[in-house]
């Protein structure tokens, strides 16, 4: 599902010239819920964004589903992105003046999709996820683990190919988090292919692979016997 | 372009947004409104200022006489030069061709007017029928007077809007006898002067009737001409100027005045002042025109800096949108689409507002110097149009940088 081969990135501010990534290869196959780990600083989220195509890696190869991602300008990245990706953010990212139901809408918006059709869709995700009765409440009357919900409702409506989550449960307490990591676990049960940035060991192995970063390399890449997120609920 | 869809977002974004649009709305639309009412009052002080020149006819010229400076060929000076029917009757025969409308004036300053219990003082003018012509007075009723009662010498008279309010209040006066200075004169018309109530204080009669009645044998206090209009302005003035010197010399050396005397023979020609006046108006214009080019420009300038500070605050949101797989250029619209519908209801807003105001208040106001403001429906339309153009053009470039930048730098923005 994603190949990338050499990959590096560096940041210039100002003179100083910052090497975060340093040559990354790594795959990951259909269906595979991976984790990125490593201190701060390391670069996870930096692969994350160039998996994403929020942002763009200086050197090396990326092929997405067999479509070598390359030289995009933004029109297409975008296309890309609502078709390929669906993005969870650790802050969540809703947009506070929509109603959850409508955050969930939007990438299908972006897909052209009549508002009817959007609504009934959007609700069933927003269903799936458990937050049917929540559907007309603004990102503001909703708890921190409704909010993550919400997100990844959204990240899932355009149906894409991979989750990308950068610290999706960063900003919640241990058992939100263990209830999101199940949703995830569930979501990835169905075949959907998913990385996830993290901080913790629990979460980490709450996956099926945890990949070690450090100084801009991959220094450890091991599949992991898989903790059910349930059994800790 | 009529994207319902998109119409649906940008109404829901405006709608959740009520703090942003009305600030936006409100600095457009009080720019709409300032602007409006400024070129309203200045059209207003043209109207008033027109209609202060508008008393008498634009091309008139006034001769009176009055009391030498100089000695000359042996008489003293101190002299008080009278003119008389002849000085008159040879002027417009000698004028004959070049004259549109003539009129000499016989004045009692003050005479007192009376009809039953009420009385007041009045200037009353025996004066021909052009007088009417030269003095730019509309009939509200009856006639003026004419050469019939001239030559009857025939005790008539015509009034005044005031006069007729002060004596009359809400009867009708045609046919009433009135008393001036005790002897009888039957009204046969009123009229009303653009110059308002100051002009309208005075009762006419026939020159004729003037001269026997009150004592003024064959003298004349005032002489009063306008000469035919050439094709241009410039030649009108010119034929004026020349008019004007021409009598001048005449009545001086028919009544024995040194050349250089400037006191004895006066001549007021209104032309020169109408060019003085039009300089004025164009004046007063070009003065309202940069006011409100400096109101727009200002305008443009808060447009601008809303939308400057609308953008940065959704940064993020776009960001967000982009990675959810917003189009650069759907990110463009979105904001244009916006700034510019808010603008635009904004400003027509501003626009109705301020000409509803000009249309109550307008006429209402009775002030010398301002009269029916008024504005230019198309100027007004236009200044709109200016408004919601600088809106999106100055939104256009922040939201394109914004679609431009990279979504994860957006995404970063707090
Ligand atoms: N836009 C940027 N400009 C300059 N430097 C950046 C930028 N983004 C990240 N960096 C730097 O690149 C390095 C890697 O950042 P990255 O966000 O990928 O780390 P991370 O592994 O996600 O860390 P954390 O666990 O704290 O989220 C850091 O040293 C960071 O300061
Ligand atoms: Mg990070």
């Amino acid at each position: 599902m994603i190949t990338i081969k050499d990959l590096h990135k560096s940041y210039t501010m100002g003179a100083n010239s910052l090497h975060v990534l340093k040559g990354i290869n790594f795959s990951v196959q259909e269906g595979e819920l991976v984790s990125i780990m490593g201190s701060s600083g390391s670069g996870k989220s930096t692969l994350l964004n160039i998996l994403g195509m929020l942002d763009e890696a200086d050197e090396g190869s990326y092929t997405l589903d067999g479509v070598p991602i390359k030289n995009l300008n933004e029109k297409i990245a975008a296309q890309y992105r609502n078709k390929f990706l669906g993005f969870i953010f650790q802050s969540f990212n809703l947009i506070n003046y929509k109603s959850a139901l409508d955050n969930v809408g939007m990438p299908l918006y972006y897909q052209g999709m009549k508002r009817k059709d959007r609504t009934d869709k959007a609700m069933a995700y927003l269903e799936k996820v458990g937050l049917a009765n929540w559907a007309h409440h603004m990102p503001n009357e909703l708890s921190g683990g409704q909010k993550q919900r919400v997100a990844i409702a959204r990240a899932l409506a355009s149906d894409p190919k991979v989750l990308l989550a950068d610290e999706p449960t960063g900003a919640l307490d241990t058992k939100t988090s263990y209830e999101v990591m199940d949703l995830i676990q569930g979501i990835n049960d169905e075949g959907k292919t998913i990385l996830i940035v993290t901080h913790e060991d629990d979460i980490a192995h709450m996956t099926k692979r945890i990949v070690n970063l450090k100084d801009g390399l991959i220094i450890d890449d091991t599949s992991v016997k898989q903790v059910r997120a349930l059994s800790h609920v | 372009m009529f994207d319902l869809e998109r119409w649906q977002e940008i109404l829901e974004t405006i709608s959740k947004n009520k703090l942003r649009t009305f600030l936006t709305g409100l600095s457009v639309a009080s720019g709409i409104f300032i602007l409006v009412i400024l070129l309203g009052f200045g059209q207003g002080m043209q109207n008033g200022i027109s209609s202060q020149f508008q008393r008498d006819a634009s091309n008139r010229i006034s001769v009176y006489s009055g009391v030498t400076s100089k000695g000359y060929k042996g008489l003293n000076p101190g002299r008080i030069i009278e003119m008389t029917n002849e000085d008159y009757k040879y002027l417009i025969k000698k004028y004959e061709e070049d004259l549109e409308f003539k009129s000499s004036v016989y004045r009692i300053w003050s005479g007192t007017l009376n009809f039953g219990n009420e009385s007041g003082s009045y200037r009353v003018e025996g004066v021909y029928p052009d007088y009417q012509f030269l003095e730019n007075e509309d009939m509200v009723a009856g006639r003026y007077i004419n050469y019939d009662d001239h030559d009857k010498k025939a005790k008539v008279m015509v009034i005044g809007n005031k006069v007729k309010q002060d004596l009359f209040k809400n009867q009708d006066p045609i046919g009433q006898q009135v008393q001036i200075n005790g002897v009888n004169f039957k009204v046969v018309g009123v009229y009303s002067d653009p110059g308002g109530e100051r002009e309208e204080t005075r009762a006419f009669v026939p020159l004729s009737t003037s001269q026997r009645v009150f004592g003024g044998a064959d003298k004349v206090g005032n002489l009063g001409f306008t000469l035919k209009p050439k094709e241009t302005f410039q030649k009108t003035l010119e034929q004026s100027v020349r008019f004007s010197s021409e009598i001048e010399s005449f009545l001086k050396e028919r009544h024995l005045i040194a050349p250089d005397d400037t006191s004895a023979i006066g001549i007021n020609n209104t032309l020169e002042g109408t060019k003085r006046f039009y300089d004025l108006i164009g004046m007063i214009k070009t003065f309202f025109w940069v006011v409100g080019i400096c109101t727009i420009i200002a305008g443009v300038v808060g447009v601008s800096n809303i939308m400057l500070i609308i953008v940065k605050e959704r940064t993020k949101e776009i960001g967000i949108r982009k990675a959810l797989g917003a189009q650069p250029l759907s990110i463009i619209t979105m904001i244009l689409h916006e700034s510019i519908f808010v603008t635009a209801i904004a400003g027509f807003t501003g626009l109705i507002l301020s000409m509803a105001l000009l249309e109550v208040v307008g006429p209402n106001l009775d002030m010398d110097f301002i009269k029916n403001p008024s504005v230019n429906f198309n100027v007004a339309i236009t200044t709109v149009f200016i408004l919601v153009l600088a809106g999106a053009l100055a939104g256009f470039v922040p939201a394109w940088r914004a679609a431009r930048i990279k979504p994860i730098t957006a995404l970063r923005e707090e």
